[in-house]
């Protein structure tokens, strides 16, 4: 394979595999599922096949492609990545697989057939990637809002409860959002024409001059779009609702990746496109971080349903991503990308059980299970292990994500990173009162017969846990992927590493 | 010097757990030979290291290992890299050696549990996260040791969850120690702000340079973390429920080790602490209320596992007031560390054992007269009862009497206070655990006729029997010559100038002795000359009361804390809904409401609509002629 | 002749058709109004194509009368229908797209 096309092809297989699966016979919903499987296991293999051609130092876009798209207008189909983004596309493309395992039979009773789940799922995967991968701002932008389209069928054709209220409230939440960034990119565009060009680039974008309060507008314009996307206090709601409504693994593709796409665009165009505005806004975006971390523990401290109270931990995790992004060192801001790998797999390993949970008891509410840990001795350790992740002990992956931020933080921002460690305490509310709820106490009606994992959830599971904890003992492999990176968009927002206390006295 | 054994002190009780993790019921057979197999192998090797320690002269005694790179972005280098020292192979030698000897004792006190596969599995992960604890060679690594002896010990107190209590006490032990936590990460992040490193080397080393503020918030926020760990004031409420895990682990990481912890940290970080003495007083006077806060809660209770956790919690208390009383103390604190591992352990197996015997009935006033019946076991917990009340020669009285001297000959009216708590401290020590000993061995018996004591059989007694010698002879052995302080001398640096006494040691072993025989006389009167009634009376001060209620603790966290707390939690559910979802919402009914307002000008009349295109039409038209005229 | 008289006579009898359409509820007059409106038009384009002297005005109003036509066609059949389904033939009474 040509080096050069490495994104291409990543971005095409889940698309062949779609075609391929929608002229399947509709009745075989087994080989669908198995070619679905197949695809995306494919796609993994081809992703880390790529990692490993990754030069770690080289801090510009590598794989990079470039074809000319719309000539008028000065778009081009542009795609590359740096150690961030990379980091990201490994991790949609390896939930991607999980979750088709995972949730093997959730695509049955929904609106449409099994085919169509896979059909869009695998769509989704597509889009997932390539938001990841564009370079130019504009099929940035493409992806941004097309991705919206499979998650919209898959939460409002394939969910239960008020699935399609759920929908809609998502797409209209996050349409909001895109329109203020699509205005945005408008007027980089127009700007651009002006300096020198027409362009969508994201690399000449940079270089572009603007007034301080352009930059201020155009950076709320991006901001609130990814806010909403992440989502940060106070434009969440969509979060526990759309996370209620959708299937399990739509939860954790919902959550683990797209959610991501908030974070990784706050990086990736707030803090390259306007550094300036960037340092504006710092201080009130720090504290809508820490309002989220505090605000979101609280809420799921207070949640009856499982799947809102994951929803909502998500929100207080958030807000530790974004807290690290914005502390500007690089230990914030490496901790805070390694926080988003770990936190897709670790509230994939919640997610995926409290749904296997759920759809063996018919409900999500805690009150309605009790005493798990005697009836289903290894679903209830994997969900404790899932728990003990998400609470971010010592050993287990998002520990090391969550400590750098808050290290990350407090060497710039002490106040920030003080008020933030209090969400430590708050996890471990918000984790062991569902365990004490659902796996301790005496086996409660209803529950008495509920069947253990299976060979195949303990294979979908088996993997998460593994990456969860070798991650934990050992996040090299990442962080020397992430670092580089990192630093580099820290120095390009121009900040520096403050200097410990002592040396700066010396000097 | 560098060795590449200390990865094995913790990877085989790690191993173990695993084991028996994965191999679930598969190794219910052989599990428990198997941790106790690999407990015992790790203090093999610890033996074998402080063997060559020996060997070696004090200066170049601390061996390193340094595994791999774990976490390193910009200035932020931790190694995963374990330091075994003078300080940390007392430890090592105490963690695996009771640690042994108690997965000895289970295997019998836990052999009637469908569970005990799963119950060894906890105690081998426990001691393997305890040894990294006091292993690790930066804050950080200490940190993952940290946490992880606070799961193990929620694991293992929640390890009869299927009854709702048991479940709550791991819970509040876990909540509580994340609050020391929160505690020690804080430290670190200030240590890292303030020095650029997190490893002990590295800050020892840089201290010096840094402002006292900074020192001082550190060893505020260190304290924090040992107040949580070893249930000091304030965070101290968790230790007696925490007496719901089973006997064993209650004497093993509820005695012996893990509350210890908290001790570790401050002895570890001496530097800190030297250099700012704002913190080291806090150390000392949080020691001084805990010593008396758990000797009164002792007096009171009748439950004999939350008497002894009591009584842990005092003598934690005795420890933590040594290690804040600087580098003279520093050393006794671990002596009385070590001591108290052996005759607390002792006693709690002890205690496990009455149990054993008693159909697993944990009030005294249920006890008496037991000592016929039970003659080892009356024995052992007799040597550790002598040790903790600090009769010579017996351990605690070496160990105890050293603390109560360094604090007074602090001097001034710091060292009264101290010294004064302490000393009264012994006397209620001696009152209530003279009160434990009579209301369980001697006296009528009192308990019902269904219950058949009997002595439990050889692989209980015999660890027990081995603390009891512990609990007679460590004093001792440690006090020889200095022993102890001098081994420990190169970590924490003793003061050389230390001379001023206010009191001679003899007086204040004569004074400790005349308050540890007020305190045993009293509890004869009380406990002895009278008969115990079987129900704990009601007509009684409402300081006993108070007593009882573990000096309200419980009610000060849940009235202050808890509720509170949950009346947030509900109020910001409701708001969340209601506010900041009904801002959202409201957006969407607005729409709404304007689209179908908008609706009522379609009224399905083809004559409005040709109206409206006739004024429409008028109305463009005129607008043309007004802009084009 | 004034061909401006032409166009007041266009107008008015385009008012009295937008009128008529207004105002009146039987289907047919308010059609028969409609066809008024057109010829109207239709007079205006022819007195315009005097005016200019030109033939475009008169070709407008053939197209107008094809339309018309058509029209005529179409109306008709939907009055006829709707009168067959509802028994009247009052534009009020079908006032079925209000839902």
């Amino acid at each position: 394979m040509n080096s050069a096309n490495w994104l291409t092809s990543l971005g095409v297989l889940p698309l062949l595999g779609a075609v391929l699966i929608s002229v399947l016979p509709k009745a075989n919903d087994l080989l669908v599922k198995r070619v679905a499987l197949a695809t995306t296991l494919v796609v993994a293999g081809t992703a880390i096949a790529m990692a490993t051609q990754f030069q770690r130092d080289n801090v510009n876009f590598q794989f990079v492609e470039t074809h000319s798209w719309i000539p008028s207008l000065g778009i081009n189909y542009a795609v590359g990545v740096d150690g961030i983004a990379l980091v990201l596309i490994l991790l949609s493309v390896l939930l991607a697989p999980i979750v088709v395992l995972a949730g093997w039979n959730e695509a049955v009773g929904g609106r449409w057939s099994v085919k169509t789940f896979y059909v869009l799922m695998l769509v989704l995967e597509t889009m997932m990637i390539g938001v990841f991968a564009s370079t130019d701002v504009f099929l940035f932008y493409v992806f941004f809002e097309a991705m919206l389209v499979p998650v919209y069928f898959l939460i409002g054709g394939y969910g239960t409860g008020a699935r399609s209220a759920a929908a809609v409230k998502f797409l209209i939440y996050s349409l909001f959002g895109g329109l203020l960034m699509l205005a945005s990119i408008i007027a980089l565009y127009v700007l651009s024409g002006e300096q020198g060009g027409h362009t969508f680039d994201i690399n000449a974008l940079a270089h572009l001059h603007m007034s301080s309060m352009t930059q201020n507008v155009l950076f709320i314009g991006f901001f609130i779009a990814f806010a909403i996307k992440a989502p940060v206090w106070p434009f969440h709601t969509w979060l526990p609702d759309a996370a209620e409504a959708a299937t399990p693994g739509t939860s954790v593709l919902l959550l683990g990746v797209l959610d991501k796409v908030g974070t990784f665009g706050m990086i990736r165009y707030c803090l390259t496109l306007f550094p300036h505005a960037t340092k504006t806004f710092t201080p009130v975006i720090l504290v809508l971080a820490v309002i989220s971390i505090i605000y979101g523990a609280f809420l799921a401290i207070g949640q009856t349903d499982f799947k809102r109270l994951i929803a909502f931990t998500s929100i207080s995790h958030f807000g530790f991503i974004m807290m690290g992004i914005f502390a500007m060192t690089s230990q914030g801001h490496s901790g805070a990308t390694l926080y988003m790998f770990n936190h897709g797999f670790s509230t994939a390993a919640l997610f995926l059980v409290a749904g296997w949970m759920s759809s063996r008891r018919g409900s999500s509410r805690i009150a309605d299970f009790g005493g798990l840990q005697r009836v289903t001795p290894v679903m209830a350790w994997v969900f404790f292990f899932a728990g003990m992740s998400s609470l971010a002990l010592p050993g287990l992956s998002s520990f090391v994500s969550e400590f750098l931020v808050l290290v990350g933080t407090y060497t710039r921002y002490p106040v920030a990173a003080v008020i933030g460690a209090f969400g430590i305490v708050l996890a471990a509310l918000y984790i062991l009162i569902p365990v004490q709820r659902a796996l301790h106490g005496p086996v409660t009606e209803g529950n008495e017969h509920l069947l253990d994992l299976n060979l195949r959830e303990k294979v979908a599971i088996a993997p998460v846990i593994a990456v969860i904890l070798f991650l934990g003992f050992y996040p090299s492999p990442l962080l020397r992927v992430i670092n580089p990176a990192a630093a580099h968009s820290i120095a390009q927002a121009g900040y520096s590493d403050p200097l410990p206390s002592i040396d700066k006295a010396g000097k | 010097m560098t060795s590449n054994l200390l990865v094995y002190l913790i990877a085989l009780p790690l191993f173990g757990s695993a084991i028996l993790m994965l191999a679930g019921r598969r190794s219910d057979k052989w599990g428990h030979l198997f941790a106790t197999a690999l407990s015992a192998s790790s203090f093999g090797v610890g033996l074998y290291l402080f063997s060559q320690m020996l060997s070696r002269s004090g200066g170049n005694r601390a061996v390193t290992q340094n595994l791999f790179s774990w976490i390193s972005v910009g200035t932020f280098q931790v190694n995963a890299g374990l330091m075994l020292d003078q300080l940390s192979i007392c430890f090592v030698l105490l963690i695996t050696g009771v640690g042994t000897l108690i997965h000895i004792y289970s295997i019998a006190y836990m052999s009637h549990d469908l569970d005990r596969r799963r119950f060894f599995s906890y105690l081998n992960f426990f001691i393997a996260a305890m040894l990294l604890l006091v292993l690790g060679d930066s804050y950080l690594n200490l940190y993952v040791g940290w946490e992880g002896v606070g799961l193990a010990s929620y694991l293992l107190i929640g390890f009869w969850n299927q009854k709702p209590t048991y479940a709550t006490a791991a819970k509040k032990a876990f909540v509580a120690n994340r609050v020391g936590d929160l505690g020690l990460s804080l430290a670190i992040m200030i240590s890292f702000a303030t020095l650029g490193t997190v490893s002990f080397a590295g800050v020892k080393a840089h201290a010096g340079q840094a402002s006292t503020a900074s020192l001082t918030a550190i060893g505020i926020m260190l304290l924090v973390a040992a107040t949580g760990k070893s249930a000091q004031f304030p965070l101290q409420a968790w230790l007696g429920d925490a007496m719901a895990g089973p006997t064993p682990v209650s004497a093993l990481i509820h005695a012996a080790t893990m509350v210890t912890a908290g001790v570790y940290l401050i002895v570890r970080s001496n530097f800190i602490f030297d250099a700012a003495p704002t913190a080291q007083l806090l150390v000392a006077i949080i020691g001084a209320i805990t010593l008396l806060f758990g000797a009164v809660i002792g007096m009171a209770k009748d439950d004999i596992k939350k008497a002894l956790a009591a009584s842990t919690m005092s003598q934690i208390g005795y420890m933590i007031l040594g290690a804040g009383l600087g580098p003279v103390g520093y050393a006794f604190a671990i002596m009385h560390l070590l001591t108290h591992g052996f005759f607390k352990a002792g006693m709690f197996l002890g205690a496990g054992s009455v149990m054993h015997g008693m159909d697993d009935e944990v009030n005294m006033r249920r006890y008496g007269g037991l000592r016929k019946f039970m003659p080892i076991t009356f024995a052992t917990f007799g040597l550790g009862y002598l040790a903790i009340i600090g009769v010579p020669p017996f351990a605690g009285f070496y160990s105890k009497d050293k603390i109560i001297e360094v604090a007074f000959n602090m001097g001034g009216i710091k060292g009264v206070t101290l010294g004064g708590a302490a000393m009264l401290g012994a006397a209620i020590t001696a009152f209530y655990m003279t009160r434990v000993v009579v209301m369980t061995f001697a006296g009528n018996k009192r308990w019902d006729e269904k219950a058949h004591p009997h002595e439990s059989p050889a692989m209980m007694w015999i660890p027990m029997v081995l603390l009891a010698v512990g609990s007679v002879a460590s004093g001792f052995i440690f006090t020889h010559g200095n022993s102890l302080v001098n081994w420990l001398a190169p970590v924490v640096a003793p003061n050389p100038e230390h001379h001023s006494e206010m009191l001679k040691p003899a007086v204040v072993s004569i004074m400790a002795l005349v308050a540890v025989l007020i305190g045993i006389g009293i509890a004869i009167m009380k406990y002895l000359r009278k008969d115990v009634p079987v129900v704990a009376p009601e007509n009684v001060s409402i300081f006993t009361k108070i007593a009882r209620r573990d000096l309200l603790q419980d009610d000060f966290n849940e009235a202050v804390f808890m509720r509170p707390g949950q009346k947030l939690t509900q109020g910001l559910v409701v708001a969340d809904k209601a506010l900041i979802d009904g801002a959202v919402r409201g957006v969407a009914r607005m729409t709404v409401g304007t689209g179908s307002t908008l609706r009522n000008t379609q009224t399905g009349f083809v004559r409005s609509y040709a109206m409206w295109i006739l004024l429409g039409a008028i109305g463009l038209i005129a607008a043309i002629w007004v802009v084009t005229l | 002749m004034n061909p401006a008289n032409y166009l007041y006579v266009a107008a008015l009898l385009f008012t009295i058709g937008a009128i008529g359409v207004v105002v009146r509820r039987n289907a047919i007059v308010v059609f028969m109004c409609i066809e008024l409106m057109l010829n109207a038009a239709n007079l205006a384009f022819v007195t315009f194509a005097r005016i200019n002297g030109n033939l475009d005005g008169q070709v407008m109003a053939f197209f107008t009368m094809v339309v018309a036509a058509c029209e005529v066609v179409v109306g008709l059949a939907i009055i006829v229908t709707i009168y067959r389904s509802r028994r009247s033939a009052s534009v009020d009474d079908a006032s079925l797209l209000k839902r």
